[in-house]
């Protein structure tokens, strides 16, 4: 990835939620940021934090702390989803300026 | 906010730094300033380093073009806490109601530069698809935009489609138009940190 002090400080809020100290496991975190491998009812949760987050109810949240999850966790799973998904958007679009910069130069000075 | 803890999980201090924001601008603090207080070393205090970077810091787009920016993406998102927010700052920063409410209506024919157009385009299908292609960025580029300029749009995205998400799933409460419009004036006096 380029550097970009900008990016660096997305990548120190990215760091933080997955490694540092936390009341969700580190496995979990880590499983929410890539919204993969949950299991239910927090991967139907997370699934919409990522895809369809103006269609997460009360009764989604509900059903997340049914399963025995306390609401510091859910917070923390919530906050690693959003910014998995921040960070996967911001990365395919430097990864895409990239081979637009390579592929510009050889024909066009500007 | 859904969670209790965002409606009463905070430190004694923080609860007072709350109501003296009420008392002194007759506004409820808003959610999404609450939302960064709460247990600030696991989220809030990165992530407000963060977003004032991308929205404040050194940039060839002005203030009033990344606050766009956010409504924009936040648009796409249908965050409506969040449009009502970042429209509210744009058109302050801009001092141009008619602008914002243009390019929220039909980004093609709005009148901004193209420059402008072609990065919010960029960032909608971006955000929309959750990918961009190399063909789509030089799109951007040919329009004018600096390679710079696009890393520094993809900040403000990167911020604002987490900000949209943790608005909506935990449910941040709706202002008042006045409350949105104390909100942008806070927000291009201090910024987000």
């Amino acid at each position: 990835m380029p550097e970009d002090e900008k990016w660096a400080t997305h990548q120190a809020l990215v760091n933080r939620v997955l490694d540092g100290e936390g009341r969700a496991s580190a496995r979990q975190r880590a499983r929410a940021f890539s919204n993969d491998g949950l299991s239910p009812p927090l991967d139907a949760l997370i699934g919409k934090v990522v895809d369809r987050p103006a269609e997460v109810t009360e009764a989604d949240l509900a059903a997340a702390k049914a399963s025995g999850c306390t609401e510091d966790q859910i917070f923390e799973l919530v906050v690693c989803a959003a910014v998995g998904h921040s960070a996967r958007l911001y990365d395919a679009g430097l990864v895409a300026l990239a081979e637009a910069t390579a592929a510009e130069r050889p024909g066009h000075a500007t | 906010m859904r969670l209790d803890i965002l409606n009463h999980g905070y430190r004694p201090g923080t609860k007072v730094l709350f109501a003296a924001v009420r008392l002194f601008s007759g506004q409820p603090m808003p959610d999404a300033a609450k939302l960064v207080f709460y247990r600030p070393d696991f989220y809030g205090a990165r992530a407000k380093e963060f977003t004032h970077r991308a929205i404040r810091g050194p940039s060839e787009w002005s203030v009033g073009d990344r606050e766009l920016m956010a409504a924009y993406v936040s648009k796409v998102n249908e965050s409506a806490f969040c449009v009502g927010a970042h429209t509210a700052t744009a058109t302050r920063a801009y001092q141009d109601e008619s602008l914002v409410t243009a390019v929220l209506a039909d980004l093609e024919t709005a009148p901004v530069s193209e420059p402008l157009r072609a990065t919010l385009r960029m960032l909608g299908e971006l955000t929309r698809e959750g990918d961009i292609g190399a063909e789509d960025m030089r799109r951007v580029l040919a329009a004018g935009v600096t390679p710079q300029q696009v890393k520094d749009a993809l900040a403000v995205c990167a911020a604002f489609n987490t900000t949209d998400r943790l608005a909506d799933v935990f449910g941040f409460e709706l202002l008042s138009p006045e409350g949105f419009a104390a909100g942008a004036k806070y927000l291009l006096k201090r910024g987000y940190r």
